[in-house]
């Protein structure tokens, strides 16, 4: 059966179990969306900027647990989808992403729209292919879906020449992917498994910190079921929010720079750290030579390069998290379970005592919204269920802080790279992926506006996402950086001149809230979520609330500013 | 930290790109690499490459995993410690003054080289041999005075097979 490129493609995508795609058109793309349209199983998402494409497959992927597929022209279409493919590097979010390039023919001769892929993403995808040969793309196609997926997940990128798409080739499925020169370790080693038991057996003061690999490897029952059993309190990273219910006794709140104060204290004083898919972030090491300084490290990470990259580490595991902690708790329940809880209670009782000393806390007066009440209000309303998105800031640490997370994929944020105006584009998809949820992005007033044209988006699919501003009128996080570290100097921050956010929701046909009023958040909230659409809440929030704990960068993470 | 000369055999796929990827990778995370020398195996699909760079030990460990992670890259062999054969190709133009033609003669002879080329003030010089003995060799060389050196990066084999 002859095919031409472009239908090779989207058999390709469908035979990966793909249903969504988000995209936008060129002409170097033509081809694929003249096939798309003949294609209802498989849904196109028109974007409004090809940023918010990968985002939004981004958001897809973590909400269904599932690999995102964007689709974009060459050139401009190209280079616009670089920060999101280098955040989802950086989260390790499994995504292919599809570029249009100019014809082979004219590769490398300057043409119109041509840019080098290829080249630019190098760095910032887990690998990525220019197709030259339209017999090999089926190939192509199917080892870009099997690289984002295993291992270590992370994006692929797929360069599509238009003769490429053009071509008329005989099909063939091709053969399941093999690659000699890639073959993820998902096994962990036995022994260590055994020596990690061993040191859980001797350790006193015990924590586990989980990452966004438990998420990934979908081992958040593993490690609840060994927490439960040792008792052993349980923080997380920002990527980790979710790996372990958020409504726990033993959850000690978000590690790191902006982390609990018993969540960093713990470490500090921990005589064991169990972590599972986490990379020792400096966002959440702090100063390394100051981190955990009485602690024993067990890390556990289907990436090597994961392992003593910044912190040394004396039993690591390399392996797929879920498989690694369902070997070590089956160890654990071979065991005596008093002898996997020796002098728990004392260090559970601290942990106790830290958090009644120093609990998050805001106080909220009668005149000014607090960001975080918005919060917490938002968490009461939407019962802890929602799928939260957030954009980049302080808006992003308060929904981190505030917002609780029971399961895993319900917290989708840019960790690593913190891309303002990832928050949007991520709640439309992960909507699409979960159309019977509701998904909020708690947003910035700065970052918003990044993304806003994917509004439009939103309301064209009918993909319902309702935003909570979280309005300061500043660029928060910097200014609370000028507050503390640049005397009080607010440049280049203040953001007043900003577009009446109402409006704006109406002049796209969305809907608009506008609250300033703390007796009234309550109301707003419920007002807003019932409403059917997307809908933007905006809170006018105090303008110089700043974010609590925070451990000054380069500090150790328990010398934190309380106040 | 003290820092080592460590050898890496990489056997990579033959496709566009593989070197621009391990460039990428060294230059991108401030790795060095001081030679690095590649050409194809007797399997048309698979290219050696042949690193040498100079670091610590945590930094060469880092490099070894970073360098299996890329999709293209098939085994990173470190000779570093094992029994390897070594080789390096190097062209030196060198002054040939008559009084001194003799003893570059000598060196030359000592050090089993060759002259390749004979010029009016100048010899060109092919030797190959390990690193230590090129840098011997060119600080013999240096007083006669040196106009110019190519060399190619180092070039290793595992002694043993299988490794
Ligand atoms: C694309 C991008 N540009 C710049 C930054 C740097 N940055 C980090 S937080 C922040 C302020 C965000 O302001 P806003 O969205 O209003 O959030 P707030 O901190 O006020 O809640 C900025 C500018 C970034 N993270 N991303
Ligand atoms: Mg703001």
């Amino acid at each position: 059966m002859k095919l031409t490129g472009a239908q090779i493609l989207i058999k390709m995508i469908k035979s990966q179990g793909v249903d969504t795609i988000f995209g936008y058109p060129g002409g170097a793309t033509i081809d694929i969306h003249d096939e798309l349209a003949r294609h209802p199983d498989l849904r196109h998402i028109l974007v409004r900027h090809e940023q918010g494409a990968v985002h939004a497959a981004d958001g897809y992927s973590r909400a269904h647990d599932c690999v995102g597929v964007a689709l974009v022209t060459s050139g401009p279409g190209a280079t616009n989808t670089v920060t999101g493919i280098a955040s989802a590097h950086t989260d390790s979010i499994p995504m292919v992403v599809f570029t249009g390039q100019v014809p082979t023919a004219l590769i490398g001769n300057d043409a119109f729209q041509e840019v080098d892929i290829v080249g630019i993403t190098r760095p910032c995808t887990k690998h990525n292919y220019l197709v030259k040969d339209p017999n090999k793309l089926a190939a192509t196609i199917q080892e870009a879906f099997h690289i984002a997926r295993s291992g270590r997940p992370g994006p692929v990128l797929v360069d599509l020449p238009k003769d490429i798409l053009q071509a008329q080739i005989e099909f063939e499925m091709p053969k399941e992917t093999a690659l000699r020169s890639y073959k993820p370790n998902y096994t962990p080693n036995k022994k260590q498994l055994a020596k990690a038991v061993t040191m859980l057996k001797e350790a006193k003061r015990p924590v586990i910190f989980a990452g966004g690999g438990v998420i990934l490897s979908r081992a958040s029952k593993e490690l609840t079921s060994i927490a439960k059993l040792a008792k052993i309190p349980v923080t997380g990273s920002l990527m980790g929010l979710g790996a372990f219910p958020g409504s726990h006794s033993l959850w000690l709140g978000m590690l790191g720079m902006h982390g609990t104060f018993r969540a960093n204290m713990s470490i500090g004083t921990s005589d064991l750290i169990i972590a599972a898919g986490v990379r020792f972030d400096d966002r959440v090491t702090g100063n390394v030579k100051k981190f955990a300084p009485n602690a024993k490290i067990i890390q556990i990470d289907i990436d090597p390069t994961s392992i003593h990259k910044n912190i040394p580490v004396q039993c690591p595991i390399v392996g797929d998290c879920k498989t690694a902690l369902a070997g070590i708790l089956d160890l654990m329940e071979k065991e005596d379970p008093k002898d996997l809880t020796i002098d728990r209670g004392p260090w559970l009782d601290q942990i106790a005592q830290w958090k009644h000393t120093t609990p998050l806390k805001y106080e909220q007066g009668p005149e000014v919204i607090k960001p975080q009440f918005v919060v917490e209000k938002l968490y009461e309303a939407t019962e802890g269920k929602a799928i939260i998105t957030t954009e980049v800031g302080q808006n992003q640490m308060w929904a981190a802080q505030f917002y609780h997370f029971d399961k895993p994929n319900h917290f989708i944020t840019s960790g690593g790279l913190g891309v303002m105006g990832f928050g949007l584009p991520a709640a439309i998809g992960a909507k699409a992926a979960c159309p019977d949820k509701m998904v909020v992005d708690i947003a910035g007033d700065g970052s918003i506006q990044m993304n806003i044209q994917e509004l439009m988006t939103a309301i064209e699919s009918k993909l319902d996402v309702k935003i909570v501003i979280l309005n300061n009128r500043f660029l928060g996080m910097v200014r609370q950086w000028q507050e503390f570290f640049y005397d009080k100097a607010y440049a280049s921050t203040n953001m007043e001149n900003a577009p009446d956010f109402v409006l704006l929701a109406q002049a796209y046909g969305a809907k608009g809230f506008r609250c300033d009023d703390p007796a009234k958040v309550e109301q707003t909230l419920k007002l807003g979520l019932e409403t059917p659409g997307t809908v933007i809440m905006e809170f006018l929030v105090e303008r110089e609330e700043s974010v609590y704990p925070m451990v000054p960068a380069g500090g150790a993470i328990t010398e934190m500013l309380l106040v | 930290m003290k820092t080592n000369r460590y050898l890496l055999s990489i056997l990579v796929d033959d496709e566009p790109g593989v070197l621009s990827r391990i460039a990428g990778l060294f230059s991108g995370r401030g790795f060095n690499i001081d030679s690095l020398s590649v050409a194809t195996t007797a399997d048309p699909n698979v290219s050696r490459i042949t690193m040498v760079t100079n670091c610590d030990a945590q930094i060469i460990e880092q490099i070894k995993k970073h360098l299996h992670k890329l999709i293209n890259v098939i085994t990173v062999n470190d000779l570093t410690e094992k029994k390897y054969v070594e080789r390096q190709l190097a062209l030196i133009k060198v002054h040939a003054k008559p009084e001194k033609r003799a003893e570059i003669l000598r060196i030359v002879d000592i050090f089993r080289c060759k002259i390749v080329h004979i010029g009016h003030s100048h010899y060109i010089i092919e030797m190959s041999g390990n690193n230590e003995k090129h840098e011997a060799f060119i600080s013999l060389l240096q007083p006669m005075g040196i106009v110019e050196i190519a060399s190619t990066g180092s070039i290793a084999l595992a002694r043993e097979n299988g490794k």
